[in-house]
């Protein structure tokens, strides 16, 4: 038995970090706050690299099968004897998993953001939220009990929107970050009543007495039902719509694009790496609970993971922000994660899609931010976000290039590229389970493949762009990270993923279903280079077709209008209908009466003031006054009668 | 007791010396002239008390020492009094009531 003690440093250096960065404001000089962000964030990565090391390959398994350990445990808040809060540590295959993701593309982003963010105003106040993400994400994954993730679960929404929000002179970071906030804190409403639900009927928070499968929750579950479902499939919907809000399901999905106004390696570490899977973490998390006693719930997974993965793959094909279409994307693949634990089952076989679902997250984490720190690259280079600003590019950034290729690559699920193998292993537990969500499935992957190289083809082929002065590669410093994660990219699908994580902590062994495998990759292939058709050259085909699809290219275009109608629904129902009615009558019924009994009791006390006059001489008069009219009162009503 | 003169006089009196008191308190704005009136009602209500216990209760020595300590409280009060006047005067320059009205809405 080996001590973990160590792990809660994995918690307190990054939040010391943040203080040391955040606390002095601008009298630090902010490269200091950025080297000691750096090491801080380069100590809990190594920190978090023994921790796998000795969980994974010394002593995480007893018999076989991975533990959950307890790594230290604080009881927090006490309600009752039985139902109380924690704030610990929790140490089993996936929240490792997670640890290695989170500290290696914090790492990357902290060194990249070293020259990216270079000279911005603001340098130090950028690492101190960082440090914060980080320490609140790592919170996150450590979590023992579903309070503590609600606590930290809310700190990643706040850095969230404290980075998105970062260049605050801008209106329109400030209405992202403010629009993040709302609808990820409304998520989280459901998110909290789930919780609540939950804890009302089992007395407990502990994720391990919740998830154990001969405990008490699973073995008998509650038997209440609320409007035709059991109130334990009310709690997990509720559960999963705070993760959803989180992980940009539809119909919350609203708020990922515009957190792109956020600087680019914030939206790699947090909109597309880590943050925005914390949804897939928790139903992960919570998952034998979602199998064995709410699988109506887990249809919904499901079902919204398959719907977001088609719908925002359709809206990617349109856009025209480099940043947007990375950001459709994630929504589509994190669709997919979600896609993968709906139809999962628990043990052996059967647990392939939570396995697979682990193994995605794992290998999207080191693709996606590889894009999005890419797509700074090419930003910073060229100023502009919109990819008809770009093209040619390759001439002008050889190792961007390669790097961008290899990270298209992996997630258009071309083999030996790591997402090849996890998009693989999802397809197969998607067709053993359904048919319908493994054509969805099956039909984003070629969909994902086609909208990647249009990006690819229309940044770094296509037309002759004439830039104001040449484009150049990116720093070393920028490149160096690109280079690590390509690496990953490349190298992350050939780790045996079920040996280490699966629904029930036992070996899983993984080999690539060639009879889906295949199709999938004949199907990537043709996305491939249809998209080369269209966009290698500059060609008419691609506006043909947009002019041919004429309406429908619009509805996609504009995201099929969903933030004007969550636009028209605020705005036109609930502000002006409800809140505006609301709002009258809170300023003309309870203000108004608040205030009348103010301004009588102004307009008697402006009356009476004068007595006030500070002459002692008026006041002994009125005392003199009062004294006489007692004595006369008391002779006259009380002695003589 | 005084010899051929009756209680009505001497209330007469002390009613008078009363009154004159409050009447100087009320009309005189200066400090000091204030202080005397004040004086003045105290020293009409002693010779109240020294007038009903000699007239009334001629056996009881209540009355006398009450004047006797209404002295010596006057003493004191006057001290106090003045020292305040006094400070009052160092820190606003006047010693009319009237001015000094730091003390209103």
């Amino acid at each position: 038995m080996e001590n973990w003690s160590y792990i809660i440093w994995i918690l307190i250096i990054p939040f010391l970090s943040f203080l040391f960065a955040a606390l002095p404001g601008t009298k630090l000089k902010s490269s200091v706050s950025g080297l000691v962000g750096i090491a801080s964030i380069l100590s809990v990565a190594i920190l978090s690299y023994i921790t796998a090391y000795s969980y994974f390959f010394v002593s995480g398994k007893t018999d076989g099968v991975f533990q959950k350990i307890i790594a230290f445990n604080y009881v927090w808040v006490r309600f009752s004897e039985i139902l109380q809060i924690d704030i610990g540590g929790l140490l089993d295959p996936i929240s490792v998993m997670m640890l290695v993701v989170i500290s290696t593309i914090s790492l990357m982003v902290h060194i990249y953001s070293w020259s990216y963010m270079h000279g911005e105003t603001g340098f130090a106040r950028y690492y101190a939220f960082l440090s914060l993400f980080t320490f609140s994400m790592l919170g996150l994954v450590l979590a023992t009990n579903i309070f503590q993730m609600y606590i930290f679960w809310e700190l990643v929404g706040v850095s969230s929107f404290l980075l998105i929000g970062f260049y605050y002179e801008k209106p329109s970071a400030i209405a992202a970050s403010k629009k993040a906030f709302i609808v990820t804190r409304f998520a989280d409403f459901g998110f909290l009543l789930g919780i609540l639900l939950l804890a009302y009927y089992t007395n407990t928070f502990d994720f391990i007495t919740l998830t154990d499968t001969n405990g008490a929750l699973i073995t008998s579950p509650v038997a209440a039902t609320f409007m035709g479902a059991s109130v334990l499939t009310w709690a997990m919907g509720l559960i999963f719509i705070g993760g959803a809000g989180k992980s940009a399901m539809f119909p919350l999905h609203i708020w990922l694009p515009d957190a792109m106004e956020g600087p680019t390696p914030v939206s790699a570490l947090i909109h597309a790496a880590t943050m925005v899977v914390a949804g897939v973490y928790l139903v992960a998390r919570m998952f034998p609970v979602y199998l064995m006693v709410a699988p109506d719930a887990l249809e919904i997974v499901a079902y919204t993971g398959g719907f977001t993965a088609l719908f925002a793959a359709v809206i990617a094909c349109t856009q025209h922000d480099i940043k947007r279409i990375l950001a459709f994307s994630t929504m589509s693949q994190i669709g997919y994660m979600m896609l993968a634990l709906g139809v999962s089952g628990y043990g052996g076989e059967k647990g392939l899609g939570y396995m697979a679902s682990m193994f995605h997250l794992f290998t999207h984490a080191m693709f996606k931010a590889l894009l999005f720190l890419g797509a700074g690259s090419v930003i910073h280079a060229v100023h502009s976000n919109l990819i008809g600003d770009m093209g040619n590019l390759k001439k002008y950034m050889p190792i961007t290039h390669i790097t961008f290729l290899i990270a298209c690559l992996a997630i258009a699920g071309i083999p030996p590229f790591a997402g090849f193998f996890s998009k693989d292993e999802i397809l197969v537990a998607a067709f053993e389970h359904d048919k319908l969500l493994f054509s969805i499935a099956f039909f984003v992957a070629g969909l994902t493949a086609f909208y990647m190289f249009r990006l690819y083809f229309r940044v770094f082929w296509g037309k002759k762009q004439a830039y104001h002065h040449a484009p150049h590669e990116s720093p070393l410093i920028m490149i160096l990270p690109l280079i690590l994660l390509a690496a990953a990219s490349c190298l992350t699908g050939f780790i045996p993923f079920g040996k280490f994580v699966s629904s029930d902590g036992k070996e899983l062994l993984v080999h690539t279903h060639w009879n889906i495998a295949l199709p999938a990759i004949g199907f990537a292939l043709t996305g491939i280079f249809t998209a080369m058709a269209f966009y290698r050259k500059e060609t008419n085909a691609s506006k043909d077709i947009t002019n041919a699809l004429g309406a429908v290219y619009k509805w996609a275009y504009k995201k099929f209008y969903l933030d004007e109608v969550y636009l028209f629904v605020t705005k036109n129902i609930i502000f002006n209908g409800i809140s505006k009615s609301i709002a009258w009558f809170d300023k003309n019924i309870i203000d108004a009466s608040m205030d009348g009994m103010a301004l009588v009791t102004n307009y008697f006390s402006d009356k009476i003031k004068g007595a006030q006059s500070g002459s002692v001489q008026q006041y002994t008069w009125w005392y003199m006054v009062g004294s006489i009219g007692i004595a006369v009162f008391v002779l006259y009503f009380l002695m003589i009668r | 007791m005084i010899q051929g003169v009756p209680l009505q006089h001497i209330l007469l009196l002390t009613t008078l010396l009363f009154f004159i008191g409050v009447y100087g308190f009320f009309t005189r704005k200066n400090l000091f002239t204030m202080l005397m009136s004040v004086e003045l009602m105290l020293n009409a209500v002693a010779i109240n008390f020294v007038v009903f216990n000699a007239y009334l209760f001629p056996e009881n020595l209540q009355g006398h020492f009450f004047t006797i300590f209404i002295v010596s409280i006057a003493a004191a009060e006057a001290a106090v009094a003045i020292a305040i006047i006094v400070n009052v005067y160092r820190n606003i320059r006047t010693v009319n009531a009237e001015r000094i009205n730091e003390m209103k809405h």
